[in-house]
């Protein structure tokens, strides 16, 4: 049994050249946006913008700039997160999400149906159609690569080795060396997702990052969707209940109110 | 900012607010009639009979409506069973989406074969195989039907806004009271529905008159369960500031429930404006999600 496998980002040295991107959509054979013809986002340099079905990685532009000398930017390459605890797998009504074997969460395109119920559950926002084929997608870990002993393409692209493959135990050390050796040049770095007892038991991509998780568009404390079931479901219990009660109350109204009336008795 | 809005919009609009609505009506209706049937008169059959016509009509409706919804239509039973394991079921008790497509399935055949029952009760069904069906449904039978049919239906109604907390949205996810919230709409315009049809089907002025007066209470029990709603979602209702809000406030509350509450008199132009308010509050909650988008709430947009 192979051990979980996944990604360290470290955020620090992207220099935003997006050969990750350019690498995952040539291995995946994933089509262009708008049939190839270029598209500006008009208000960043990044023009890809976000995850979705065709873009299986993505690299963040964060413009911070108070003035023309005064800013910086940050950068994230952003994919999948692979939750040890993953909300898109636990919603699935075909089963077509599933856990493989190196711990990563992959989306099988022949069982999905396109119901999009795991868009909703994925707390990142990382899945999407792919208007090819009309199912969910998103990065597979380069699955494929990884049975045969391949590292997955976007890491294998990197040119400052800002994407790190490897196991996961491996990774968390040498996140921890990084993140010592960040604070030691009085660089405020964190890790996110790095916690295999944080949120979603841990991820099997995360972050190294230089400012809140917020600024990079990940949510704080990532969370099932599971969490709600029973309290929703109790509530609408309750509710039904005030209702069928309502319902035979009034039928027992009408019938006292009739026992009283011209029609006289009878059952109800 | 809640961690909802991290996520990404699941592009559930054109086909599945019509759904939410109809099976809310289906399954409110089919649950009326199923009342009816178990403890009311005999006077009550025609809004009986009218129920699960509704319930039937709108179960199906409510299976087409889905499936077209699907990036895959053609695999809609992928959800019922495992395909690369056939026959074997897909059901996850944990999944909304996975047991209430299993919930419409039975409540489509529950309503139909009251639905037949009812019409075979009337001679009305020509078709032989369908009156031989139709004919098994009666006494005991029909009565067990409609007992099962129509919790199922309250499930129905109810399962759609359980399906929208059990992601992580904002709004929807942010508040646990939303399938509390779709269950009173359901009924109620199941009710609306009621008044409106059954009279075609002859129903007497005592019956109406119990429907007219359950629907007011259940828009009461529905008004008091969105401020509930609404109270829950605490600082995520500034989401509110846009023209959904408006068409909550405006469009669900004053002509969905306090006009009709206002309107004893007129119970058949109140029960068009519930059935109104019934689906403005599905394409409200629905949409005023749908609208906020991950990178845009990043980029301060």
């Amino acid at each position: 049994m192979p051990e979980p496998m996944g990604f360290f980002t470290d955020t620090t040295v992207c220099i935003g050249c997006k050969a990750c991107e350019v690498a995952c959509k040539e291995w995946n054979q994933l089509p262009a946006k708008n049939g190839g013809i270029g598209e500006l986002s008009g208000d960043s340099y990044d023009n890809t913008r976000k995850l979705d079905g065709i873009h299986w990685r993505h690299v963040r532009f964060i413009e911070q700039f108070k003035g023309p000398y005064d800013g910086r930017w940050l950068m994230m390459s952003d994919v999948c997160k692979h939750c040890v605890q993953a909300g898109c797998l636990e919603v699935c009504p075909t089963g077509a999400i599933i856990r493989t074997e190196f711990d990563t969460v992959v989306i099988q395109s022949d069982v999905c149906n396109g119901c999009r119920a795991c868009i909703a559950a994925c707390p990142f926002g990382v899945i999407d159609v792919n208007p090819v084929s009309g199912t969910a997608q998103k990065c597979t870990l380069c699955y494929d690569r990884l049975k045969v002993g391949l590292e997955p393409a976007c890491s294998k692209a990197c040119p400052t080795d800002s994407i790190q493959f490897g196991s996961i135990v491996e990774l968390r050390t040498r996140a921890h060396k990084r993140v010592d050796q960040l604070k030691a040049q009085g660089v405020k770095a964190e890790l996110y997702g790095a916690d295999p007892d944080g949120a979603l038991g841990g991820l099997n991509s995360f972050y190294l990052l230089v400012d809140e998780p917020e600024v990079y568009g990940l949510p704080r404390k990532p969370t099932l969707p599971s969490r709600n079931l029973a309290k929703s479901a109790s509530f609408s219990f309750a509710s039904a209940a005030v209702l069928g009660v309502l319902a035979l109350v009034g039928l027992r109204k009408r019938r006292m109110d009739g026992m009283g009336g011209p029609s006289g008795g009878g059952p109800n | 900012m809640s961690d909802t809005f991290f996520s990404g919009a699941p592009h559930w609009t054109w086909f599945i607010i019509p759904y939410f609505f109809v099976g809310g009506l289906a399954g409110g209706a089919y649950f009326l009639a199923a009342v009816l049937d178990w403890f009311g008169r005999p006077e009550d059959r025609a809004v009986v009979r009218t129920g699960y016509d509704i319930a039937a009509v709108g179960a199906i409706l409510s299976g087409l409506l889905l499936t077209i919804d699907l990036g895959r239509p053609l695999r809609f039973w992928h959800m019922l069973f495992q395909s690369e394991n056939f026959p074997a079921l897909m059901f996850k008790g944990w999944s909304p989406i996975s047991f209430g497509a299993w919930a419409i399935l039975l409540f489509g055949l529950f309503s139909v074969l009251s639905a037949l029952g009812a019409r075979a009760e009337e001679g009305r069904l020509q078709i032989p195989a369908l009156r031989a069906v139709g004919g098994v449904v009666k006494g005991g039978v029909a009565k067990l039907v409609a007992g099962v049919g129509g919790l199922l239906g309250l499930f129905v109604a109810g399962y759609t806004g359980i399906l929208l907390s059990v992601t992580n949205r904002p709004i929807w996810a942010d508040s646990p009271w939303l399938g509390a919230l779709f269950v009173a709409s359901g009924v109620s315009t199941g009710a609306a529905a009621l008044i409106l049809r059954s009279p075609g089907r002859g129903a007497t002025e005592r019956s109406l008159g119990w429907l007219s007066s359950f629907d007011t209470k259940a828009l009461v029990v529905e008004l008091l369960v969105l401020a509930a709603f609404i109270w829950s979602l605490g600082p995520i209702n500034r989401v509110w500031v846009s023209f959904w809000g408006l068409l909550l406030l405006v469009g669900v509350v004053g002509f969905g429930i306090l006009a009709p509450l206002r309107m004893h008199a007129k119970p058949a132009q109140a029960a068009k404006l519930v059935l109104l308010g019934g689906f403005l509050l599905r394409l409200a909650t629905i949409l005023a999600s749908e609208g906020i988008d991950r990178y845009r709430v990043t980029a301060g947009l």
